[in-house]
């Protein structure tokens, strides 16, 4: 259950952004999650709940858009999506590929509030 | 989405933007910030120092009870001193493993790490002023012991090595293959039990790393009878001639696993747009 320690750096850079730009509040923080990072989207939802109380995000919305692997076959150059726990080119069936997308977990987007002047 | 024609305000936010007459601007800043980029930055100080001082350090993951202990015991042991080794050990409770280690007359230092279920580059960094730098050649961190957590956090180590004892199923590479993906070698442990346990099929667990487009090599190691120590030992001799040429020319060495994902998501660094939208 480490999605806690992910959110705690979560909400960090969230205050730093909301911070930086003078935000009331925040609104929705959407992620990137590759389901080859280690990282529960439902857990982290749960570990977001805990994580935001009485921050800037205390009633931000959180959106994880989940990221399914894909890889490159360095054989026969085919790009593919591919399982989490079978990451060979399903055409020649080699293993020499390599991941493309599916392993990342990234700050995408950060919706904020602003009092207008 | 985009910052500039509004289609960020959805039918769950509008609201916000017109609730009776309060004038709030929606701002959406798009970023591409890794998460866990705080620990990753303290990950890469970690591994300067240990560049500096030109120490080797292997992260040790696998199951709780796979054998990580007892294969320090052994090594240090077959090694009759010829590396220096200090060993950092990571348990949720106890200073168990690390008295064991200090038994063999080998540095070691404990991390509790309470409830958490991993150890972080923070956690790492802090034990890190103990240690004698200038005189180890090779450290090894053992994990907490956890298929799952401790893969996610760079520790600014230089190499995975995750065990697979034979008394676990030989499909867990297929089962947690965030773990087995990140394994510059695999040992495959306890296999004085293999006589015993005929459903553990070292083959089966390598064709499943293998299915993860992994090449890395696969050890077989029994701490208790001694087998497979020469190849795990000549693993080792061999990974720290490499990391040590490398030092020679200025290079470090990473986790094949990272340096991959450093090639692709290299983007992932802070890129923040920003376009105020009124209300």
């Amino acid at each position: 259950m480490h999605e806690l320690s992910v959110c705690m750096e979560l909400i960090d850079q969230v205050e730093a952004i909301a911070r930086s730009h003078d935000a009331e509040r925040v609104d929705t923080i959407v992620l990137r999650i590759g389901s080859l990072s280690g990282v529960e989207p439902g857990l982290l939802e749960s570990a977001f709940e805990m994580a935001r109380l009485g921050t800037v995000a205390e009633h931000a919305r959180l959106r994880t858009e989940r990221i399914e692997p894909r890889i490159r076959c360095r054989a026969c150059g085919l790009e593919a999506e591919a399982g989490p726990s079978d990451l060979r080119c399903p055409a020649c069936f080699g293993t020499d590929t390599a991941l493309i997308t599916g392993d990342e977990m990234i700050l995408a987007r950060v919706e904020l509030l602003q009092a207008a002047d | 989405m985009c910052d500039t024609c509004g289609c960020n305000i959805t039918d769950g936010n509008r609201h916000l933007l017109r609730a009776d007459g309060s004038h709030r601007k929606l701002t959406a800043v798009s970023v591409l910030n890794k998460l866990l980029q705080h620990n990753d930055a303290q990950a890469e100080a970690n591994r300067a120092l240990f560049d500096r001082h030109g120490v080797l350090v292997i992260n040790l993951m696998s199951s709780p009870g796979s054998g990580k202990t007892s294969l320090l015991e052994a090594t240090i042991k077959a090694l009759d001193g010829a590396l220096r080794i200090a060993v950092i050990e990571g348990d949720l409770e106890t200073e168990n493993d690390a008295a064991r280690i200090r038994a063999l007359g080998v540095e070691a230092h404990q991390i509790t790490t309470g409830t958490a279920c991993h150890l972080d580059a923070h956690l790492v960094a802090k034990v890190l002023p103990k240690l004698d730098l200038e005189n180890i050649d090779v450290l090894f961190i053992e994990n907490v012991g956890n298929l799952v957590c401790p893969a996610s956090f760079d520790l600014g180590h230089h190499l995975n090595l995750t065990l697979l004892s034979v008394t676990e199923g030989d499909d867990k590479p297929a089962k947690y293959p965030v773990m087995f993906r990140a394994a510059d070698a695999m040992l495959i442990s306890k296999t004085d039990l293999l006589a015993v346990l005929d459903e553990f099929s070292p083959e089966r667990a390598e064709a499943c790393l293998r299915k993860l487009a992994s090449n890395a090599q696969v050890l077989r190691v029994s701490s208790k009878t001694g087998e497979g120590m020469r190849e795990w030992l000549d693993w080792l001799n061999r990974r720290l001639e490499h990391y040590r040429n490398l030092r020679r020319e200025n290079r470090s060495l990473s986790p094949a696993v990272q340096s991959e994902g450093r090639r692709l998501h290299g983007l992932a660094r802070p890129d923040v747009r920003f376009k105020p939208e009124t209300a």
